[in-house]
């Protein structure tokens, strides 16, 4: 009983997540192009979409930002919680209050102040800038999610590796690393994840003619949405799903049956 | 590792003075002057008139009951997820996170379809001869749209903080005769702080800010704090009263702050 | 396992090296043989066709960059983060930049179709915000007004004053921007949508909030698909998107107001200090080709100010067609908005807080 109302629970939850998603992939084989309205099955929109250069290439820009950006973040962002484990309180209450600024900050503040930045920088707007940006803002996804798990690492195992003669760095890899591992790679994924959406930083730091699924989609917004980028939309989410499902299907059970 | 990792912070404080800092210093020059150029607190106070005190109020409501959603969803299932197999971790993390790599603004779209007097839900329930549904254009809506956007960011670092904990713990506790509620008062919920601080970190801390959610699913009718500062920064150029706005906020950040180093204490101890 | 993870990382790493190095390079833009230009746009107000064709032509590569709103690009070029040469902002953007020195003059000799094609009335419009047509180059034109669903109203709709009709509560769609929302209010008591009068001013702002509550939502590019939804009986909306939702929804009806409304008009224009400024007089004339203005129109579906193309229109009921070229002579009430300074602005913007936060 218990285990159903479980399942249950789950279920309810990700039909919530997952609802919107499934109005957008109705949408991409809409053949009106207003949300409004359903007009007839058409799949016009995927042949169209891989007909859009622009479209794939802000899609090649997109992934290609959010993986570098949050890939940095996510290695500032955790040895600066390895760093802060040893500092006094204070120290580190005041990192984490600096830490939380890009967050709070309206978005367009951020834009704004940074694009101010870059210009007394002399730095030249353009794929670079909008890197330094989105790291930025991903970082402190990064520290929120690996701080908790470093809060709860058992010291005494890592000593104990100390005592028995291993180096710092081997100690580290070895004993603290896959314990932090999971926070780690939901930073990553936060931070990945907040990247693929950002609009209003990235409108203020790119260059000419850069840009990314976020700032083309709102661009669209005055004219309407174009429906290639609901095809696109779902070609990505069952892509990420299949994949998800293969891999977590096959290798862990193979292994299973080796031991 | 104890002090003599220190130095592995340096990466990160030179970013956060470059990118961080600098920018907030330009924030604070904005915010403490006004269109001459000359000092002023002007834009400070400004907070105090009727309409964005209004503003502030509304925003801190609309984040505060959607954080407290998105915790009251979001525990039961970390705890639940968190007894699931280890193999399965990475999976777990990845559907919680997968919706939101579609772009939020289709999404948002998407929940106007989903929401509308003639929307699908309405559709679905007048089919099975249920009283329509009438939240679109409304707070409620917003919260809606708050919660679902995000949920993710609760939920994991809660399901991370929920999985480290070692089962033999709760496990001796209930051969000591504790029960399931007592166990989770003093050993579930105690281990799981630091997971809940920072989960409504990320909850609260950008939801105070956002607008687009409420402009798209409220129907604009309500001025949120974050609308406030983003029409300062366009519409007018009034971009001295917009970062005056901008710095009330950070008194959020000192609150924060305090409430985390309250109720962290015992997480102290465990630390390396 | 461990090396495993070592070579798998080092060959993510090699990836991920390949194609930031191909990005970086994909953005050192390859100019054409007589340069380039570089044009600041609104989100699909273009055919793409057109700048192929353009690049074709004359050789000049055609860097083109997008933006939402005037307000969001008005900071971008003002900063100077991008040194662009050719933008396409409205009437009072348009005038704001006059105001603060960023335009540079319109040699039309240069541009020789811009006076060709392009009716005379519609520089005798744009004179509210270029008293002497040197800056702008009208590109794209409308006007404000109510779409209603027939099925859905008792009678009608021609005035803005039904706007303020309890019989529509929750049922009208007004849009979510400042001189939007207060043109309405302003039209409706017979003032000018460019008014910095306090008392009109006030009386306006009292008008918006006794609205508020028969407000179905405020809105900016959602009331196409809710009209077509049939979400609302009446809303706010630019003529340009008034064809597309009557082909999508039979019922809807679209009016311009007796009491009057805003005439809007897009341009281009060249900034200051455009790195490629006779790049940019080539790359106006060329959009200002009757052929290419067709085209654009065809495209974008937004009246075009350009007579020569609207001969060229094939289908006599949009060639002829009241929304899209109404005859503007027939209403002695039609304004187009300037801008009013930063005192203005801000007084504005502080009278629609009042409005929104009520």
């Amino acid at each position: 009983m218990k285990t159903i109302l479980k399942r249950i629970y789950i279920a309810l939850i990700i039909l919530f997540l997952y609802a919107p998603i499934g109005i957008l992939i109705v949408l991409s084989f809409n053949e009106s192009k207003t949300r409004a309205k359903w007009g007839g099955f058409t799949i016009k929109w995927y042949i169209a979409l891989f007909q859009n250069e622009e479209i794939l290439r802000a899609l090649f820009n997109t992934l290609l930002i959010a993986l570098v950006s949050s890939l940095i973040a996510t290695v500032i962002g955790t040895v600066a919680c390895i760093a802060m484990t040893g500092m006094k309180r204070k120290a580190k209450s005041v990192i984490m209050g600096i830490t939380n600024i890009p967050m709070l900050n309206a978005d367009i503040v951020t834009g704004i102040s940074l694009m101010l930045l870059y210009i007394s920088l002399g730095i030249k707007f353009g794929m670079g800038t909008i890197l330094l940006s989105h790291i930025t803002f991903n970082i402190p996804y990064v520290i929120l999610s690996v701080m908790p798990r470093m809060k709860q690492l058992n010291v005494s195992t890592y000593e104990a590796a100390l005592d028995l003669g291993s180096s710092p760095l081997h100690a580290f890899f070895k004993v603290v690393f896959p314990d932090l591992l999971p926070g780690i790679l939901s930073g990553f994924l936060m931070a990945f994840t907040m990247s693929l959406d950002d609009f209003i930083i990235t409108h203020f730091t790119k260059g000419v003619g850069v840009d990314t699924l976020s700032t083309k989609i709102y661009t669209e917004i005055k004219k309407g949405i174009k429906p290639e980028m609901y095809a696109l939309t779902s070609l990505i989410f069952v892509t990420v799903l299949t994949l998800l499902v293969l891999i977590n299907l096959s290798p862990t059970d193979k292994k299973k049956a080796e031991h | 590792m104890t002090s003599k990792n220190k130095w592995l912070s340096t990466p990160y404080i030179i970013w956060s003075v470059i990118f961080i800092i600098v920018p907030l210093g330009m924030i604070l020059y904005y915010g403490l002057t006004d269109q001459t150029g000359a000092f002023t607190l002007d834009n400070i106070t400004a907070i105090a008139a009727a309409g964005h005190a209004k503003a502030l109020r509304v925003s801190l409501l609309l984040s505060l009951i959607s954080t407290l959603v998105c915790f009251l969803l979001a525990y039961p299932l970390a705890m639940i997820l968190a007894r699931v197999q280890v193999k399965r971790h990475n999976f777990i993390i990845l559907v919680f996170i997968l919706p939101m790599w579609m772009n939020f603004l289709l999404r948002t779209l998407a929940w106007q379809t989903l929401l509308e007097k003639n929307g699908v839900i309405n559709h679905v329930l007048s089919f099975l001869h249920l009283p329509a549904l009438k939240i679109i254009n409304t707070p409620a809506a917003i919260i809606l749209g708050m919660v679902y956007n995000f949920l993710p960011f609760m939920v994991l670092p809660l399901y991370n903080a929920l999985s480290k904990i070692d089962m033999n713990v709760i496990n001796a506790a209930h051969d000591l005769g504790a029960n399931n509620v007592y166990t989770f008062v003093r050993i579930i919920l105690p281990l799981s702080i630091p997971g809940i601080i920072s989960g409504i970190t990320m909850v609260f801390i950008p939801a105070l800010t956002t607008f687009v959610i409420s402009s798209l699913l409220g129907g604009g009718k309500l001025l949120l704090i974050g609308d406030v500062i983003e029409q300062e920064f366009t519409r007018t150029s009034n971009w001295h009263l917009g970062s005056g706005l901008s710095m009330v906020l950070m008194i959020f950040i000192l609150v924060n702050m305090v409430l985390s180093a309250v109720f962290d204490k015992d997480g102290e101890g465990s630390m390396l | 396992m461990k090396k495993h993870r070592m070579t798998h990382i080092r060959q993510t790493a090699a990836v991920l090296v390949l194609l930031t190095s191909a990005a970086l390079c994909g953005c050192a833009s390859d100019k054409g043989v007589n340069g380039q230009v570089i044009v600041y746009n609104w989100g699909e107000y273009i055919d793409p066709e057109t700048i192929r064709m353009f690049e074709e032509e004359s050789g000049i590569k055609v860097i083109y960059d997008e933006f939402e709103t005037n307000e969001s690009m008005y900071p971008k070029v003002e900063s100077g983060a991008v040194a662009y040469d050719i933008a396409c902002p409205s009437d009072y953007m348009i005038s704001r930049m006059i105001q603060n020195g960023m335009l540079s003059e319109i040699d039309y000799d240069k541009i020789p179709n811009a006076k060709k094609n392009i009716g005379a009335q519609y520089y005798e419009q744009s004179r509210g915000f270029d008293p002497e047509n040197k800056y702008a180059v009208p590109y794209c034109w409308g006007t404000v007004g109510i779409l209603y669903n027939k099925t859905m109203v008792e009678e009608p709709i021609t005035r803005w004053a039904q706007l303020w009709d309890e019989k529509y509560a929750d049922n009208i769609l007004m849009q979510d921007s400042v001189r939007d929302a207060f043109m309405v209010a302003e039209k409706r008591n017979g003032y000018s949508m460019n008014t910095l009068d306090a008392e009109e001013l006030e009386a306006s702002k009292n008008l918006l909030i006794s609205q508020k509550p028969l407000v179905q939502a405020y809105v900016v590019d959602q009331v196409r698909d809710k009209m077509i939804g049939g979400e609302a009986a009446i809303g706010v909306i630019y003529s340009g998107e008034a064809i597309y939702t009557q082909k999508e929804n039979p019922d809807l009806v679209y009016v311009i107001p007796e009491e009057g409304t805003n005439v809007w008009i897009d341009s281009w224009v060249i900034l200051k200090n455009a790195p490629n400024k006779e790049n940019a007089e080539k790359f106006i004339d060329f959009m200002c080709r009757e052929d290419i203005a067709l085209m654009n129109f065809e495209y974008i579906t937004y009246s075009t100010p350009n007579v020569a193309a609207r001969e060229l229109i094939e289908e006599e009921d949009i060639k002829n067609s009241e929304i899209a070229f109404p005859d503007l002579s027939q209403y002695d009430n039609l304004e187009t908005y300037v801008y009013l300074g930063e005192d203005g602005d801000y007084l504005y913007n502080e009278l629609w807080k009042e409005v929104k936060a009520y």
